[in-house]
């Protein structure tokens, strides 16, 4: 009988990712409320990891005819003191088989493992990149250099030495060239060789040898190869993402917090486009530095304000390392709306001339404390100068925040489908 | 004394090549089986996986419950809570096992004793698999399944398919014919009939007729109860076979989808009646086959003893009172009485022989193997092979649990001389399917007025349909038959003791 015996392991996998789309498609409101849940328990860059929710099994449930309850007899195994007609409690262990071997209630709610990719998707639903990124598009591509296959001319710099001695092999054997051990052996044989007539053949023998060896050559330009490369037109697919944040006295921890969630949502959304996103700390008072995150959420400042000295150093850093052809440049910008009089002139200046141009998306977010009845009073002095901006053209996305549970929305706000660029303008 | 078949844990195909052959002498010789031919697959712990959410079978057309039970096995399985499966074996011809990689060149040598040898000889000989399941066209049937699912998507849309399939699943246990006398299951007539009937509805589709005006509906209240309820061959306890032919307002595609379910349902029904008897065949199988590779020394004695290990925790059957326990371990018990059988064959005592006149002594402990293999299910298995001192050997005892009762849980027999006979009906009960499964089946249609489906529960013993669960399964039973649909459960006096009424969810145009 022929038994066949097949190896399956090199079929592709993912063989129930269909069903698994389905499944998480059907469970869609439930598992993203789960995401949700779970992301805020998290940290920046954590928030990409993927990894366990729970869901109620409420729709996921499926139903069947099942009895329960009645009168029940069993038969089981391990009878070690009961004689017939004795009495069982009901308590403690009667009551633990009572739930029996069905499947009961144990299905309550349901744990998965959400991959990377799938958490990220629902965590961030349908949300789309700004439109006024395919203003770019064009530019988004520069030359890369890729191998493609060898070549018989090139530098010496490219030679493959592997490609060219596996040639230099199969020519030498195709051409019978005499191996070193074979003459190697004549000369031994000849220094054995007592008569003198055998001695003069193998000499002969050897001579010949020698000759062809010289001949051919052990490699012959012929056989040398060149790796070859060519141009080929790379998209960039790289983003860096500037966080502007006011530190001065005015920012209170409830501020950097909603600051620092917004900038987690933003670095989530370009981590899943990019595949390299670099993130830039700009913190001000009256001056700006760069710092690292830590300093920047959490290091103490003092000091005034002027925005315009983040934007200049924004500038600087753009210039110095991000070359807007190479580079996506997003910047995020958190304050609570305070700026000296005199600087809001130049920071106009600055932004409309210098930052606009090269950013794909320029969001200003302004956060004010729990409560958030300070908005209702007036527009603070960087609301105001933003929003004429705005009005007169200038490509700004704006928002105020006073609450943690706003944050998402605002977001979903900044970042959601549109079909007309113009829309983005309307608050 | 022969050649090993392998050194140490290691092994490669033609390892396995030589393995296969080494069990096949001994299962085709010794043990004088009789299998399909063998086709054996090695798979990744992923792609067991895939196995374990479509019920083991290798193509399954798709729907979302899989991603479920896909997701759950997983999530169990990377917290290590769940150990996978060595094998699967698909009851087909050929007859395919999976086996996985994992596995060591010993577990490799059990597995396909006990899957490609074991399990295949029941499958080919067991009279409910000869009854009930075409093993020969079951791979075409699911191929053709998944793509008649594919096509359903394409054309009416995938909400509309998973609604019907949903509400299929949900009657699949109670879509099976527990009696025979219907013709044997013919999966590839089956697939081309369906394809006829796609292209004869083509050919005579006139989209004139429908604007035909109709004439009068004959009266049908002169029809008396009987001959209606014979016309619709009523009682029925097949509920997708009587959605399928007489729901009044399914269209075909969706009727086609209720007989795949209800084909698929009825291919798995020998084997849960055959849970011990099946995973016990493959048991005895293995033990023998691997003992015999032994003595004949193709097995080297580590190599043994990491086998009588992994077959020690397969046949393990915790206590009542251990935290383990979980139901009788259907690998123990069935082993356990085919070892049994082999010793009241070979040497018989004076119980045996009263007790099993027909077998002890017999002396031909395969040939009686092979006629119990071939002849029984479970629950007669049970009834009649379950002997005395296996009783003893398990200490099995019958409690009996009547909610009434305010002494408690009764003690009803013990594994002594008053108590065998006892014990063992009622253990038989328990792997009775039709003791396990709620008994309720279409009773009447009331066709004159509001064409009310009614069902009836035959109520055993007090226990009665879970609730919730009842209102959902009824639910999608009321949106097939798009009428109302009444469940009444009665028990053994026809008293009534429970009704429910579910009227059909509106649904969209798009049903015909």
């Amino acid at each position: 009988m022929p038994i066949h015996i097949i190896d399956r392991r090199l079929n592709p996998g993912g063989k129930s990712l269909e069903n698994r789309q389905r499944f998480l498609r059907r469970a869609k409101s439930l598992v993203q409320g789960a995401v949700k849940k779970t992301s805020q328990e998290r940290d920046i860059k954590d928030v990409l990891e993927g990894g366990e929710v729970t869901i109620p099994l409420d729709g996921m449930h499926e139903p069947r005819f099942r009895r329960e309850g009645g009168t029940r007899d069993m038969v089981l195994p391990g009878n070690k003191k009961f004689i017939e007609g004795d009495y069982l409690q009901r308590s403690g262990q009667g009551s633990a088989k009572d739930s029996g071997p069905g499947e009961g209630d144990s299905e309550d709610a349901f744990r998965f493992v959400l991959s990377r990719d799938e958490f990220v998707d629902l965590f961030l639903d349908d949300l789309e990149l700004p439109d006024l990124a395919k203003r770019k598009i064009a530019q988004t591509e520069s030359e890369g250099i890729q191998r493609a296959g060898y070549t018989m001319t090139g530098s010496p710099a490219n030679i493959s030495v592997s490609r060219t001695v596996k040639l230099a092999l199969a020519r030498r054997i195709a051409l019978k060239r005499p191996r070193k051990d074979e003459i190697e052996e004549l000369e031994t044989a000849i220094e054995a060789c007592t008569d003198e007539d055998e001695r003069a053949a193998l000499v002969a023998r050897l001579e010949a040898l020698k000759a062809k060896a010289k001949r051919i050559p052990f490699i012959d330009p012929l056989d040398i190869r060149y790796r070859r490369f060519e141009t080929v037109p790379k998209p960039v697919a790289q983003a860096v993402m500037f966080c502007l944040m006011d530190v001065s006295g005015s920012m209170s921890e409830h501020m950097k917090d909603l600051a620092k969630r917004f900038y987690m949502l933003l670095y989530v959304f370009l981590k899943r486009r990019y595949k390299h996103v670099e993130i830039v700390f700009i913190r001000h008072t009256d001056r700006a530095e760069e710092v690292d995150e830590q300093t920047f959420f959490y290091g103490p400042a003092s000091g005034g304000t002027l925005v315009s000295s983040a934007l200049q150093a924004m500038h600087e850093i753009v210039r110095e390392r991000f070359n807007p052809s190479d580079w996506n440049i997003y910047a995020a910008q958190a304050s609570d709306g305070d700026n000296s009089y005199s600087d809001g002139e130049l920071t106009g200046l600055l932004l409309t001339e210098k930052i606009l141009p090269v950013c794909q998306f320029f969001a200003y977010l302004e956060v004010g404390e729990a409560g958030g009845s300070a908005f209702d009073l007036s527009d603070s002095s960087l609301w105001s100068l933003y929003e004429r901006l705005r009005n007169s053209g200038a490509p700004l996305s704006m928002r105020k925040v006073s609450e943690r549970s706003e944050i998402f929305p605002v977001f979903h706000d900044l970042f959601q489908r549109r079909d007309t660029a113009q829309e983005k303008a309307a608050p | 004394m022969k050649e090993r078949l392998f050194e140490g844990a290691d092994w490669d195909f033609h390892t396995l090549q030589r393995i296969t052959d080494a069990c096949e002498e001994v299962a085709l010789k010794d043990l004088g089986l009789d299998v399909y031919p063998n086709q054996i697959e090695v798979i990744t712990a992923e792609q067991m996986l895939d196995a374990y959410s479509s019920v083991g079978m290798p193509l399954f057309y798709k729907h979302w419950s899989f991603g479920k039970h896909f997701a759950f096995h997983e999530a169990s399985y990377r917290k290590g809570l769940m150990g996978l499966a060595y094998e699967i074996v698909i009851n087909s011809s050929p007859c395919i096992s999976y086996l996985m990689e994992e596995n060591t060149a010993t577990m490799q040598t059990l597995v396909i004793a006990h899957a490609a040898f074991g399990h295949n000889h029941f499958f080919k000989n067991n009279y409910l698999f000869k009854q009930w399941t075409d093993a020969d066209g079951i791979l075409d049937y699911l191929d053709f399944a998944k793509n008649y699912v594919m096509q359903c998507e394409d054309r009416y849309g995938r909400i509309e398919v998973e609604r019907t399939l949903d509400a299929a699943h949900a009657l699949m246990s109670h879509g099976i014919d527990r009696y025979p006398g219907k013709k044997k299951l013919d999966l590839r007539a089956e697939e081309k009939r369906a394809g006829r009937r796609r292209q004869h509805e083509e050919e005579v589709f006139n989209d004139l007729w429908r604007t035909v005006p109709k004439g009068a509906a004959k009266s049908r209240s002169t029809l008396s109860i009987e001959r209606r309820r014979k016309l619709l061959g009523l009682p029925q306890e097949n509920l997708l076979y009587f959605l399928e032919k007489s729901a009044p307002r399914l269209a075909p595609w969706q009727r086609e989808l209720l007989r795949i379910v209800r084909h698929i349902a009825q291919y798995f029904y020998p084997q849960s009646q055959t849970k011990v008897m099946n995973e016990g065949t493959a048991t005895y199988v293995h033990y023998r086959i691997m003992t015999r590779l032994h003595e004949q020394g193709r097995i080297s004695d580590g190599n043994f003893l990491e086998f009588l290990g992994s077959h020690t925790n397969v046949v393990f059957q915790p206590e009542f009172d251990d935290p383990r326990f979980s139901g009788f371990n259907p690998y123990a018990l069935g082993f356990a009485v085919m070892q049994d059988i082999e010793r009241i064959v070979a040497n018989p005592e004076d119980e045996d022989r009263e007790w099993f006149p027909d077998i002890a002594g017999k002396g031909d402990v395969m040939g009686v193997l092979r006629d119990v293999w071939a002849n029984y299910r479970d629950e007669s298995f049970i009834g009649q092979f379950l002997s005395p001192r296996l009783m003893r050997h398990f200490r099995m005892f019958h409690l009996h649990d009547d909610p009434e009762e305010r002494a408690g849980i009764r003690v009803d027999a013990i594994h002594d001389e008053r108590g065998f006979r006892r014990v063992r009906r009622e253990l038989a009960r328990q792997h009775d399917v039709g003791f396990i499964d709620a008994n309720i089946e279409v009773v009447d249609v009331d066709l004159s007025g509001d064409r009310r489906l009614i069902l009836h529960h035959h109520v055993i013993k007090g226990s009665q349909l879970n609730e919730t669960d009842a209102k959902r399964v009824l639910q999608h039973l009321a949106d097939l038959w798009t009428y109302d649909v009444a469940l009444i459960e009665v028990d053994a006096n026809d008293k009534v003791l429970r009704e429910y009424v579910v009227s059909p969810r509106p649904i969209p145009a798009a049903v015909a």
